[in-house]
C-alpha cells in the first residue's frame, strides 16, 4: 500500500477522539476497521491529513441489552454481530444481512458502525438499519445526539455525521419472534449487491401484524419500501398476499426494478417461513 | 525404465515448494532489499489517444527524496522499441513500441514519465507533481469500427489493420475448398461470437529489481521468461547479453500475463544504469490491470456447412483480433495459435481460416491461458450445438458422428496437424456416466413442462488442444523468431545428491516436485535427494521458459534424456569398477550389478568414483554430469469431454452451475494431485470467462474494471465441487507419454458453460447471449432484448468507479 502521507493518531477514549478531530480539522478522517477507507487510500482517491484510529476504543465494542432495545457499539465487528445471541434473538435481520457481507477476512476487520458511516448504497447493513428503525448515537464537541436511521442516510456516501463527530453506538429496537430474511443478488461472493432486500415480518395467528422492508442499492441510499409494508399489514401470511405486496416494490426501470420485485417476494416468503 | 521399487511417476506427492510459498518464507521479487536501492514509480497516461504537447517535471524534481524524473524524451535515444518476436506475415505493420511514450500516447495506462526516489512513497508522491499537457486525438476502441480505418491509432501506418493471416485447406492440400462445400451444403449456419477482453489476473503483481553493480546488470523480475527476457533486453538496448543476468525468483502466477518483455523491465534497467544504483519497481493492482497485457478480444464470424444427417463438410472462420495499441512479444501470433484448432476433434472436408489483426487505443493483448485455443474451442463447440439444434439432433450424437475414431490415430487433420493419439469415445463414455446425462435430460424436460422459474441446461465441450510448444521447424515456418526446444542438466554431486537444472521457469506449476519425481524414478535416488534449480540465467544458462503447456512434455523430456546420459556413463564406469563387460551390467533401484552375481555398486559409489577420478576407464572425463536439449517432432494433443449442468433463474437471470464433470486425457500423469490442481484452476478461469470476467472501457478509453472490486474473479464460493477424472492415451511423441495440462481446463470449460445456459433457455426464445453471461444479460435476453445489455455498475469501489463489471 502506497498512500499519501498522513498523521496517525490513536485515541484511547471517545472524548479524546473528538478532541483530536477538532484539532486536526476537516481533512482528518476516522479509521475504524479500514475495509472501505484503506482501498480508497491505496488508490489515492482520498488523502486525509490525519487518520484517527478508533480501534483501541473498547467502549465502542460489544452488544448490550438496553431493555426495549439493543445498544450496539459502533466498533463491533461483523464477525461479532454474526455470533451475538442478543442480535440473533432480537434483531435477526441484522445477523442475516451481516452473514452476506464480503468474505471472512473483511468480516473480521470490518465494523458495523464503519459500514453505516461509509454509507455505500450497495452496503448490506444500511437497509436493515433503516428497516429496523435503528437510531444512531453520535458524539461531538457539544456532547451526544441521536439521529434516526430515516434521517441518518443523507445520500450517496453521505450521512448525518458532521465533521468533528463520531458515531459511537447504534440503538436497535427489539423484534423478538419476528421472521427475517436478507435476499441478495450479487455476481460473485465477495461482490457488492446489485440489489438486495431486507425483510422482517411479525406474523400473529396466520396474519401479518407488522412488516419492515428495506432495499439495498436501488438509490443514493437505502430505501424503505413503505408501500410494500402497508400492503402486507393485516393480510393473511399467504403466498398470494406476499406476491401482491411485492409488486409494489420498485427501483426505477429495467433490470433493477424487476429485481426489486422478485427479491422482495423472495425475502418476504422466507421471512414469513422463518 | 523404472529403477525404484515404488515408482514416483503417478504418485500424488505434496508439492515440495508449497511450504515456503504458503508461509512466505521465500524470495519474491518485491521482498528483495539491496543496499542503496532506489524506487521507481511510473506516471501513466489518463487518456487513451493524444499528442504529448509538454511535460513539466520541475515541481516533481524538487520534491523531497526525488533523485531523478525522466520522460520518454530523456530515454528516446536508448530505449529502442519493445520486441515483437512474431511477425506473422512478411508485410505485417509494426509500429514503434517505446517503453515510455515520447510524443504520443496510444492507450490509457501507457507510461509517460517516471520518478526515481529514495522510497516508494516519495516516488508515488512526486507523480502527482508532474504536469503533462495532452492534445487529445480521436479514440479508436471498437474492433469492428477500427477495421474501417475512419480514425487511425497510428496515422503513420495509414491503416489500423496490422496483418491478415490465412490458412486454406484447398491451398494447403489438406482438404477441399470451403466455398465449394458451403455452396453445395444442405445446411449452412452462420454465427458471430465475441470473445471479450480478459485480464490475466496473476496473484503476484509484477515487480523488477535491477542491480547495476559489479560490471553486470543483475535483474530480478516476476517473469515467466527469464531466458527470453535476457535475450530480448540485450537485443533492444546496447547492453550486451553476457552483461545481463536475469533471475526469476519464486513467481506468483502468470497465466501468460508474465510472458512478456515489459516496458517497466526495460525502464528499470535503464534507470539503474543511469543512477548507478539498484532500482526497484513494483506495480499496484490497478497499475497492473491498466498496463500489463490483456487477453482474448476477438470477433469470430463462423460459417459451418453440413449435410442434413449431421455430417459437417466445411468450416470457415473469419476473425478480427484486437492487438490493442502496440504489438508486444507474441501479440500477433496469439489468434494464429487457434488456427490449427478450430476443426478440433472433428473430420471436416474443408477449412479456411482468415484472421485480421487490428490496432485500437487499448492495452496491448498477448498470451493468456490457452492463447488462441480457447477461442477456437469456444467457436466450434458452440457451432456443434447450433447444428444439433438446427437439425433436431442430440448434441453429443452430432459430435460423435463427426469426431476422429480412436482406431484412426495417428490422424492428419484438415488444418494440417497430425494428432498422434486419443480416444474421444472413452473420455466421453466416462463423462456421460459420471454426469448422469439421461437423468438430467429427464429433469430438464420436467422443468420445461412445469414452466419452472428455474430452468436446467446441459452443456457439452469435447475439446482438444495443441500443447508442448513447439517443434522449432514449425515455429520457423510460422515466422516465429525463436525455437521451441528445451534443455536440462543433471549434476551428480559427490555425496550422491542430485542437482537438476531446467530451462523451464515455473511460476506456480510445481516443477520442483514433478522434476524430482521423474529423476528419482530414472536414477533410483530418493525424491528428497533431488534439488531443482531454475529461473536464473547464470545457473540455467539456456532455456525457452514456461508457457503453452510445454514444460513437462518438452522440458521433462530433456530431463529424461539427461538422466539417460548420466546412466549411460555410469554404466560404463560401473563395468570398469566391477571388472566386467558393460553388457553384463544391470541397473535397478539405484544400483548397478553384474548379471547373475552379487557384485554391485550403487549409483552413489559410481558417482563418487567419477568425481575423485582416481581410476577411470581410458578416455573418460571426470564427473558424472550431463546436459540434454530436446526439440519435439510434434505437438501433443490432450483432449477430453466436459459436461456442465446449469440452473438458470429466469426471474433474475442468475446462473448457477449445478454440476461439472471433466474427464481429461492428458496422457501419462506424473503427479495426479498437481494435475487435479491444474484442472481445477483451469476450470475456474474458463468458467470465469463464461460468467464473470470482462475488461470494460468507457467511451474515452478508460478501463473501468481496474480493481478486483470491478473485475470479477470468482472464488471457490462461486464454483461447484468439480468432478474430475481421467482417461489415459499416452502421447507417442515423447518418452514420458505426457501431453500437458496447464491450459486444458480453461480451454474446455467456457463453451460447456455457455452451451448449458443456452440449452436452459433456448425454448424460451433465446438464441445467444454474449459473454460474460451476467444475470442482467441473461434476464435481458429472456425479455427478448439485446443480448449485450450493460448498465452502470454498483457498489463500494464499484460505486466510486461507476461503470465497472459489478453488474
Amino acid at each position: 500500500m502506497i498512500p499519501a502521507e498522513f498523521k496517525y493518531l490513536c485515541p484511547s477514549t471517545v472524548d479524546e477522539a473528538v478532541r483530536m478531530l477538532a484539532e486536526e480539522g476537516e481533512d482528518a478522517k476516522i479509521i475504524a476497521g479500514g475495509q472501505s477507507l484503506v482501498p480508497v487510500l491505496r488508490m489515492r482517491l482520498a488523502a486525509p491529513t490525519a487518520l484517527i484510529d478508533i480501534s483501541g476504543l473498547t467502549e465502542l465494542t460489544g452488544v448490550h441489552d438496553a431493555g426495549d432495545s439493543l445498544l450496539i457499539g459502533a466498533m463491533t465487528t461483523h464477525y461479532e454481530v454474526q455470533r451475538d445471541h442478543l442480535i440473533h434473538d432480537h434483531a435477526l435481520l441484522l445477523k442475516l444481512a451481516t452473514d452476506t457481507v464480503a468474505d471472512p477476512q473483511v468480516r473480521h476487520r470490518g465494523t458495523f458502525g464503519g459500514s453505516l458511516c461509509h454509507a455505500d448504497p450497495a452496503g448490506d447493513l444500511l437497509a436493515p438499519a433503516l428497516a429496523l428503525d435503528a437510531v444512531m448515537i453520535i458524539a461531538g464537541p457539544d456532547g451526544r445526539r441521536e439521529v434516526p436511521a430515516s434521517e441518518f442516510f443523507a445520500g450517496y456516501f453521505e450521512t448525518a455525521v458532521a465533521p468533528g463527530e463520531i458515531l459511537t453506538d447504534v440503538r436497535v429496537p427489539k423484534y423478538p419472534g419476528w421472521g427475517a430474511h436478507y435476499e441478495k443478488l450479487n455476481r460473485v461472493a465477495q461482490a457488492w449487491s446489485i440489489v438486495a432486500v431486507a425483510a422482517a415480518v411479525q406474523v400473529r395467528g396466520g396474519t401479518i401484524a407488522a412488516a419492515r422492508v428495506g432495499l439495498t442499492n436501488v438509490g443514493a441510499g437505502p430505501v424503505r419500501a413503505v408501500d410494500v409494508e402497508s400492503a402486507l399489514v393485516g393480510q393473511p401470511a399467504t403466498a398470494e398476499a406476499i406476491a401482491e405486496a411485492a409488486l409494489r416494490a420498485s427501483a426505477g426501470d429495467g433490470y433493477k426494478d424487476n429485481l426489486a420485485r422478485v427479491l422482495t417476494g423472495r425475502a418476504l416468503t422466507a421471512a414469513v417461513a422463518g | 525404465m523404472t529403477a525404484t521399487a515404488e515408482p514416483e511417476v503417478g504418485k500424488p506427492r505434496l508439492r515440495k515448494e508449497d511450504a515456503r510459498l504458503i508461509t512466505g518464507q521465500t524470495r519474491w521479487t518485491d521482498n528483495i532489499q539491496l543496499t542503496g536501492m532506489l524506487h521507481m514509480a511510473v506516471l501513466r497516461s489518463p487518456v487513451a489517444h493524444a499528442r504529448i504537447r509538454n511535460i513539466d517535471c520541475s515541481r516533481a524534481t524538487a520534491m523531497p527524496g526525488v533523485a531523478l524524473v525522466l520522460t520518454g524524451e530523456d530515454f528516446a535515444a536508448e530505449q529502442g522499441s519493445l520486441p515483437c518476436a512474431w511477425p506473422i506475415t512478411a508485410d505485417m505493420k509494426s509500429p514503434p513500441a517505446p517503453a515510455m511514450a515520447v510524443d504520443q500516447v496510444n492507450f490509457a495506462g501507457e507510461a509517460v514519465a517516471l520518478v526515481i526516489a529514495d522510497n516508494a512513497y516519495r516516488a508515488a508522491d512526486a507523480l502527482a507533481a508532474i504536469d503533462v499537457d495532452y492534445d487529445e486525438l480521436p479514440v479508436v476502441l471498437d474492433l469492428a469500427e477500427a477495421v474501417d480505418d475512419h480514425d487511425l491509432v497510428h496515422p503513420d501506418l495509414g491503416t489500423n489493420k496490422c496483418a491478415t493471416w490465412v490458412y486454406d485447406s484447398a491451398e494447403a492440400g489438406s482438404g477441399t475448398n470451403v466455398e465449394d462445400e458451403i455452396a453445395n451444403a444442405e445446411v449452412v449456419l452462420e454465427r458471430t461470437f465475441r470473445q471479450q477482453r480478459l485480464i490475466p489476473s496473476f496473484m503476484e503483481p509484477r515487480s523488477v529489481v535491477v542491480d547495476p553493480s559489479a560490471d553486470m546488470f543483475t535483474i530480478w523480475s516476476a517473469t515467466q521468461i527469464p531466458h527470453i527476457l535476457r535475450w530480448m533486453l540485450s537485443a533492444t538496448t546496447d547492453i550486451a547479453e553476457h552483461k545481463i543476468r536475469v533471475i526469476a525468483p519464486d513467481v506468483g502466477g502468470g497465466f501468460g500475463g508474465k510472458l512478456q518483455v515489459t516496458p517497466e523491465e526495460l525502464l528499470c534497467l535503464l534507470a539503474a544504469r543511469r543512477m548507478g544504483r539498484p532500482v526497484k519497481w513494483t506495480e499496484t493492482r490497478t497499475e497492473s490491470m491498466m498496463s500489463a497485457h490483456h487477453g482474448r478480444d476477438q470477433i469470430q464470424k463462423i460459417t459451418l456447412a453440413a449435410r442434413r444427417d449431421g455430417t459437417v463438410t466445411g468450416l470457415k472462420v473469419e476473425l478480427l483480433a484486437d492487438m490493442g495499441a502496440y504489438l508486444r512479444l507474441v501479440s500477433p501470433g496469439i489468434p494464429i495459435l487457434g488456427a490449427f484448432m478450430y476443426n478440433a476433434i472433428y473430420k471436416f472436408a474443408a477449412y479456411r481460416f482468415v484472421c485480421t489483426n487490428v490496432f485500437t487505443n487499448k492495452v496491448p493483448t498477448d498470451a493468456y491461458r490457452g492463447a488462441g485455443r480457447p477461442e477456437a474451442t469456444f467457436a466450434i463447440e458452440r457451432m456443434m450445438d447450433e447444428l444439433a439444434v438446427e437439425l433436431g439432433m442430440d448434441p453429443m450424437k452430432i459430435r460423435e458422428m463427426n469426431w476422429i475414431k480412436h482406431e484412426e490415430f495417428p490422424f492428419t487433420t484438415v488444418a494440417g496437424m497430425t494428432y498422434d493419439s486419443g480416444n474421444y469415445e472413452a473420455a466421453t463414455a466416462r463423462a456421460m456416466e459420471l454426469f448422469g446425462y439421461e437423468e438430467l435430460r429427464e429433469e430438464q424436460e420436467r422443468r420445461r413442462a412445469d414452466g419452472s422459474a428455474v430452468q436446467l441446461g446441459i452443456g457439452i465441450s469435447t475439446y482438444t488442444e495443441m500443447c508442448g510448444l513447439a517443434p522449432s521447424r514449425v515455429l520457423g515456418a510460422l515466422r516465429y523468431a525463436a525455437g521451441g526446444w528445451e534443455t536440462a542438466s543433471i549434476r551428480m554431486l559427490p555425496t550422491g545428491k542430485v542437482e537438476v537444472i531446467t530451462g523451464t521457469s515455473p511460476h506456480g506449476q510445481g516443477h520442483e516436485t514433478v522434476w524430482s519425481q521423474i529423476v528419482a524414478d530414472r536414477l533410483g535416488v530418493p525424491f528428497e535427494d533431488v534439488e531443482v534449480l531454475h529461473g536464473d540465467t547464470a545457473s540455467s544458462h539456456k532455456g525457452m521458459d514456461s508457457y503453452g503447456s510445454r514444460s513437462l512434455s518438452v522440458g521433462g523430456t530433456a530431463l529424461v534424456h539427461a538422466a539417460d546420459k548420466v546412466l549411460a556413463k555410469a554404466r560404463k564406469l560401473a563395468a570398469h569398477m566391477m571388472e566386467c563387460d558393460e553388457a553384463d551390467v544391470e541397473f535397478a533401484s539405484g544400483s548397478f550389478s553384474v548379471r547373475g552375481t552379487s557384485t554391485a555398486r550403487t549409483l552413489g559409489d559410481v558417482v563418487l568414483a567419477a568425481h575423485v577420478a582416481h581410476d577411470l576407464p581410458e578416455g573418460m572425463e571426470p564427473g558424472m554430469d550431463a546436459d540434454a536439449t530436446f526439440d519435439p517432432d510434434n505437438f501433443s494433443f490432450p483432449h477430453g469431454t466436459h459436461l456442465c449442468a446449469t440452473e438458470v433463474d429466469t426471474e433474475t437471470g442468475m446462473v448457477k452451475i449445478r454440476s461439472y464433470v471433466a474427464v481429461d486425457d492428458v496422457g501419462t500423469v506424473v503427479n495426479p494431485l498437481i494435475v487435479d490442481g491444474q484442472v481445477h484452476g483451469g476450470l475456474a478461469q474458463g468458467i470465469a470467462q463464461a460468467l464473470f470476467e470482462e475488461a470494460i472501457h468507457d467511451e474515452t478509453g478508460t478501463l473501468t474494471t481496474a480493481t478486483f472490486a470491478d473485475y470479477l474473479v470468482p472464488s471457490a464460493a462461486d464454483l461447484p465441487s468439480f468432478i474430475t477424472t481421467r482417461t489415459s492415451t499416452p502421447a507417442t511423441t515423447n518418452p514420458l507419454g505426457v501431453k500437458g495440462v496447464g491450459e486444458a481446463g480453461t480451454i474446455a470449460s467456457t463453451p460447456a458453460v455457455v452451451n448449458s445456459v443456452l440449452d436452459a433457455v433456448r425454448h424460451l426464445g433465446v438464441r445467444d447471449i454474449e459473454m460474460p453471461l451476467s444475470p442482467e444479460r441473461v434476464w435481458t435476453a429472456l425479455q427478448g432484448g439485446s443480448a449485450d445489455a450493460s448498465t452502470p455498475a454498483a457498489g463500494g469501489l464499484g460505486s466510486i468507479d461507476s461503470q465497472g463489471g459489478q453488474q
